[in-house]
């Protein structure tokens, strides 16, 4: 089994190599770029070709991408565009910032999902069932702009709860933008429930139809005891994928919420960095962002080899 | 049983049939279809110009003249909302079957093909599937503008990946099945074995996801025109209309109700229809025999 | 006769489903089963007669769907469908036991073997819990499997299939049961292994005094255990009585047909085939279910359905007629067309195959290649003649046609056309010309047909590849290839999930005919079919080789099968070949051990046939490195020299060649097995 923790840890590695390549080259193969950015109409001439020295950018695109790379791996990511601030220091507190998020939504979520997705499996059909999906299928197709315009009309608007634009800093302490937190991290928690459950809830029927549930029964198994020990465990097997996509999808999704609540977070960064035209901004959060999925769905294959007897055997036998 | 020939048209009604006798096929079909008929005719239903601007009433209420209001430049609510559809089906409506066909051909192929260029090709998806969603377009739009001529290239190209990876599981599935070795034995060549044999076996699986992508990519081009990098104003869009009313949110909440429930029962309605075709296909679920 | 009530006890059970139109359909027609304690009964059927049903039902288990229509069934008196939930689960996996059909399945993936015991032990015992693991162990040994400990910490699927069935045995004996049900426990099993585990059934039945309702499909396994037996057609009853009575003078046609359409290890001869299909749930019925098949079926049979008739021998027989059924010896089949001669059509030498390859680090660290999965095969097909290749799992027989066909590339060896054509080329790179020239069938029907193609669609294919055909002239031949497999032309537009699995396998027949062969490679093509189809599958072969005189490599587990049909016969172990030549003298001494082994091991439907069992019951997963590839399990392994040497061929007065190290004078001087009757 250790042969192919190892075997998924270097394809992971492969992968966040290559996606820091498709950054790299991405930005490379876009028009103009920091100095045409930072001279705007003046790029032209001795001005540009003087800002390019300046910057490095005369150097060819393999250098450029080493030296890079090399940094990026140290957690050094440069200097932003604008050459003002270190890109790490910039990038610290809203990776915290993004991660509570991510946090908060999974804690919360991820238990609530499992429970109302077997909740429904295992009544299909019946009013929990038709209850919980119905509400699934509704709030997956809310986007997140919407729902989280909505949530700031009613807490922030009318009940007056929360303060409807708030700017905090990336770097104040979690307590100050809690609020934003709170309704940031429902509407990503009500989102990533809908996924999972439906997810969940389908491998609960599955699981419950199966032979060897049919074999337990005929056993004289009394049914909670087939249900948490025969099919459970098999049903929730698939789920950590499920959950693993989820985290990588949170990431993603993180970005519109961030914006609409004002949220300090990485996300926010982007869309910011996107509009400035920042690229090495956007390049290093896209990296961090990046390799944080490779990373995600790393241990989820990992836990997925733990769990599952079949996969871990080489003495496996076709049936 | 009966012996009459099964055409694909055939088939196809009966699909067809089959997902109207269901409650969720039959609402999903009625919604989707509701608003596509509202995105072609609605240029000559709407009372207004959309750009009109009503000098005497900004964030107005209901009213007679205006059943939805206006907007915080006059402009009337329902008007923008009917026609708000329009450029998101259209871009989607091109970029979803571009995102499939070029996904699933490539998927195909590469369950096929096995080998180092598969695996050097997912490892190629992966990558892509690992940068945070919206990043590659927004990025894009940024530097090429907002114009449905970079809108939809970047749409179809993006969300065609994750099709790769579901067409490329459906092939393996059914290439392990001796149908195929049959024709492999018998020296067909292998573009003609996947014409004839793979892909009428796998299109009912890409069309469910067809769907699934279909009303993501609305989701995600109403997110792109929300932050702005979509539909550029004073062209009406849904998103657009969400993040421009928002700021009113007090004063005029038709305003964003309006666009969102016209995007909403969109989506519910596209959903509905996938999760009844699946149903109707058999993807759900493999049925058991009974005896 | 006592006068204690049967322990198990069904009558007038009705069970249907709601078909799509919402009318209920039945399953299961006014079902009578009694089984005493102690007693074995059978119940047999082909597919949809509703066996598994009605012996699920003893339990009060329904499948998802159905729904129990009238009628009671008791276990001990009590009434299974009216029970509350606790104490029906006392009962089941208690006092009633369940083999179930496919163990591998069956059995929850995620748990060890230990803990799925220990469950049953602590649903259905008292015993003290510390106590539970020294039982399981028990256990275990009772159903004879090796190394009891290590078994218990393993996961269902790093078990053999024939390990994985004596567990479940295990596991219903942990509730000491008073009776059992075994739904088909043998299906899928090789042959060797089968007989290992009726054995251990037949015993345990014997000292346990326990019941059995045995459900199966085959005779020969029903002829081992049962004392007497229940034939359904169709959802009915329509003959029940002692075993020996219904095997050998049985008083249904139905009965009588099905077990001339088994074939023997006797006489050379093809079973006799037996037209058409049993009536679907959703036909109505009027009269005998079974009379638009029957030979002796009268107006009287069609008007009403006839009630159960009781015979001398204490059968019962639903039909007007008991005393008119001819017995199965009576009607023979026709025998097989015999081959031409001449020379060799298709031969193979020193054929080898592999599926692995070892990665790179492997090469890197020098570990030398396991041996290949076939190796050493010398095969020649004359025109005409049906080569068969029999051999378990694991032996190889399919890899070969694979070689042959161009599916898998030989690692060693050659195979050749009679006119010098190299096939040991990739399908990919023949020419059409050598391509048609040898065409293959596969074992599931399911699965070889494309289920999105009409039956003409994929008789096209090979008429467009290699004939050019297209539009009316494709169909027109289509038609008549339609005509040779005996389907008619109305077929032509139907798609494969509308055609019952023996319709589907006449199709593939008709798909390979289509091309005009020379030699047709047939992968196990009837295994999946039920006894009657198979019967009618064969007859049709032998049709197609009298008028074409096309050759066949004929791929069967099944001995007799392959006895019916084959001209010569090799017999394969491993990946490597033992016996070999005309068919009538492999089956008669001297035998190769393994031969032997498999002779014994092969079942009839005759009560008064024991199988032998010579040799353990033990799943190799790969030929020895060196010498004889039977050395592990050979009941009369002569020393080192099979580790270590190849066996040479020796060639017996008859004309066929065996591989063993033990002279022949001696192999002819052992206790030799089956011979024919």
């Amino acid at each position: 089994m250790l042969g192919m923790i190892a075997r998924r840890f270097a394809l992971g590695l492969v992968t966040v190599w290559l996606v820091s390549v498709i950054i790299f080259l991405g930005v490379e193969a876009l028009p103009g770029d920091a100095c045409t950015a930072i001279l705007e109409r003046d790029a032209h001439g001795e001005a540009l070709a003087a800002c390019r020295e300046a910057m490095g950018l005369d150097t060819p695109a393999l250098a450029r991408y080493a030296e890079w790379a090399a940094g990026v791996v140290q957690g050094e990511f440069g200097m932003s565009a604008g050459g003002q601030e270190s890109i790490a220091q910039m990038v610290g507190y809203r990776v915290r910032n993004s991660l509570l998020l991510a946090a908060g939504a999974l804690a919360v979520g991820i238990p609530l999902a499992i429970t109302l997705g077997v909740v429904a499996g295992l009544a299909r059909d019946r009013w929990p069932d038709l209850l919980f999906s119905t509400g699934a299928i509704l709030a997956m197709t809310i986007p997140e702009f919407v729902a989280a315009t909505v949530l700031i009309l009613v807490f922030a608007i009318w009940l007056g709860w929360v303060p409807a634009i708030v700017l905090t800093p990336a770097d104040a302490p979690p307590l100050e933008f809690f609020p934003e937190f709170i309704l940031a991290s429902t509407v990503l928690t009500m989102l990533m429930i809908a996924h999972v459950m439906r997810m969940i809830r389908a491998s609960v029927i599955e699981a419950m139809a199966s032979e060897y549930v049919q074999m337990a029964t005929l056993k004289g198994v009394p049914y909670w005891r087939i249900v948490f020990r025969h099919a459970l465990p098999n049903a929730l097997l698939p789920a950590i994928n499920v959950i693993a996509l989820t985290v990588a999808w949170l990431l993603g999704g993180v970005v519109v919420v961030e914006v609409v609540f004002n949220y300090p977070g990485l996300g926010r960064l982007l869309v910011d960095a996107i509009s400035e035209r920042d690229l090495p901004v956007v390049q290093a959060v896209t990296m961090i962002v990046a390799a944080t999925y490779v990373g995600v769905n790393l241990v989820a294959d990992i836990l997925s080899l733990a769990l599952n007897p079949r996969l871990r055997s080489h003495r496996a036998r076709q049936a | 049983m009966s012996g009459a020939a099964i055409s694909v048209r055939a088939r196809a009604g009966g699909v067809l049939r089959d997902m109207l006798a269901r409650p969720s096929g039959a609402i999903g079909l009625f919604l989707v279809t509701f608003h596509l008929a509202l995105a072609i005719l609605s240029p000559w239903v709407v009372p207004y110009d959309y750009k009109a601007m009503d000098a005497t009433g900004t964030l107005a209420g209901p009213s007679a003249a205006h059943w939805l209001g206006t907007d915080h430049l006059g402009r009337d609510v329902l008007t923008r909302v009917m026609l708000g559809g329009r450029e998101a089906l259209l871009i989607t409506g091109i970029a979803t079957p571009v995102a499939l066909v070029w996904g699933g051909l490539a998927g195909v192929w590469l369950g096929l093909r096995g080998g180092w260029p598969d695996e050097v090709a997912m490892r190629l998806v992966d990558a892509f599937l690992a940068l945070p969603g919206i990043l590659p377009l927004l990025v894009l739009i940024t530097v090429f503008g907002t114009g449905g001529e970079v809108l939809l290239p970047t749409l179809a190209f993006f969300f065609g990946i994750p099709v790769i990876r579901v067409a490329r599981a459906a092939a393996h599935e059914v290439v392990a099945r001796d149908f195929i070795s049959a024709a492999r034995a018998r020296g067909h060549r292998p573009l003609d074995i996947v014409r004839r044999e793979i892909l009428p076996n796998v299109t009912d699986t890409l069309l469910v996801e067809g769907a699934m992508r279909w009303s993501w990519m609305l989701l995600g081009f109403s997110a792109l025109s929300f932050l702005g990098f979509g539909v550029s104003p004073p062209r009406p869009d849904w998103g657009l209309m969400v993040s421009d009313a928002r700021v009113y949110m007090s004063l005029a909440p038709l305003g964003v109700i309006a666009p969102v429930v016209a995007l909403s029962t969109l989506i519910i309605g596209i959903n509905l229809t996938a999760d009844a075709l699946a149903k109707t296909l058999g993807l759900d679920r493999a049925r058991k025999a009974v005896i | 006769m006592t006068a204690q009530p049967p322990l198990i006890d069904i009558s007038g059970l009705r069970v249907g489903f709601r078909g799509r139109s919402g009318a209920m359909l039945p399953v299961l027609h006014e079902v009578d089963l009694a089984v005493r304690r102690g007693e074995s009964v059978g119940i047999v059927g082909e597919s949809g007669s509703g066996k598994s049903t009605l012996a699920l039902a003893a339990m009060g288990y329904l499948r998802h769907g159905l729904a129990r229509l009238d009628g009671v069934a008791r276990f001990d008196g009590q009434d299974m469908f009216a029970l509350a939930q606790p104490e029906l689960a006392r009962i089941r996996g208690g006092k009633l036991g369940l083999i179930p059909q496919n163990s591998g399945q069956a059995l929850t993936p995620t748990q060890r073997i230990g803990a799925q015991i220990a469950e049953s032990l602590r649903l259905h015992c008292d015993h003290d819990p510390a106590s539970h693991r020294d039982r399981a162990c028990d256990l275990l040994a009772q159903v004879r499997l090796p190394d009891p400990d290590t078994i218990l910490r393993r996961y269902p699927h790093e078990l053999s299939g024939g390990q994985q069935q004596r567990v479940a045995i295990a596991m219903a004996l942990a509730g000491e049961p008073e009776a059992l049900l075994l739904d088909e426990p043998t299906t899928g099993l090789d042959v060797t292994t089968q007989a290992h585990i009726l054995a251990l059934l037949r015993g345990l039945a014997r000292e346990r005094d326990m019941a059995m309702v045995y459900v199966s499909h085959d005779l020969g396994v029903i002829a081992q255990v049962c004392d007497r037996v229940h034939v359904l057609y169709a959802g009915e009853t329509v003959l029940a009585g002692p075993a020996r009575a219904v095997l050998t003078t049985p008083a249904h046609p139905y009965a009588s047909a099905l077990l001339a359409a088994i074939p023997g290890l006797g006489d050379r001869a093809l079973p006799r085939a037996l037209e058409g299909r049993p009536p679907t749930p959703d036909m109505a019925r009027t009269g005998c279910a079974f009379a638009p098949r029957c030979g002796l079926a009268t107006d009287d049979c069609r008007a009403a359905a006839p009630p159960m008739a009781s015979t001398p021998d204490g059968q019962r027989a639903r039909c007007l007629y008991p005393d008119k059924v001819a017995p199965p010896a009576a009607s023979q089949g026709d025998r097989p067309a015999t081959a031409a001669d001449g020379p060799p059509l298709l031969t193979t030498q020193a054929l080898s195959v592999r599926y692995d390859s070892p990665g790179l680090l492997a090469r890197l660290r020098g570990r030398s290649r396991a041996p290949a999965t076939v190796a050493g095969i010398d095969l020649a097909l004359r025109r005409g003649e049906t080569l068969g290749l029999v051999g378990e799992s694991g032996s190889g027989k399919s890899t070969i046609l694979r070689a042959i066909a161009g599916l898998l590339p030989p690692a060693g060896g050659q195979i050749g056309l009679a006119d010098g054509t190299d096939l040991a080329t990739a399908a990919e790179r023949r020419r059409p010309e050598t391509l048609r020239r040898i065409q293959m069938i596969f074992q599931n029907p399911d699965e070889s047909l494309n289920p999105r193609q009409t039956v003409g669609d994929i008789l096209a294919q090979p008429l467009r590849l290699y004939f050019g055909l297209r539009g009316q002239p494709c169909r027109d031949r289509a038609a008549d290839l339609l005509e040779t497999v005996r389907l008619g032309a109305h077929y032509l537009d139907r798609l494969p999930g509308q055609l019952s699995g023996g319709e589907k396998q006449r199709v593939a027949v008709a798909r390979a005919f289509a091309a005009g062969p020379e030699a047709v490679l047939c992968d196990e093509i009837t295994s999946a079919l039920d006894v009657s189809v198979q019967a009618a599958v064969l007859e049709l072969l032998n049709d197609l080789k009298a008028r074409h005189g096309t050759g066949f490599v004929f791929v069967s587990h099944d001995l007799t099968v392959v006895r019916a049909l084959s001209d010569r016969v090799a017999v394969l172990y491993q990946g490597r070949i033992c016996e070999a030549g005309p068919t009538d003298a492999v089956f008669a001494p001297p035998h190769h051990p393994y031969t032997d082994v498999l002779l014994g091991a092969v079942l009839a439907p005759d009560p008064d046939h024991a199988p032998r069992l010579l040799a353990e019951d033990a799943a190799e997963l790969s030929p020895p490195a060196r010498g004889c590839p039977f050395q592990r399990r050979c009941p009369v392994k002569c020393g080192t020299i099979c580790e270590t040497d190849t066996p040479p061929a020796r060639e017996t007065a008859d004309g066929h060649v065996i591989r063993c190290h033990i002279p022949l004078a001696d192999l002819r001087g052992r206790e030799t097995g089956q011979t024919a009757s």
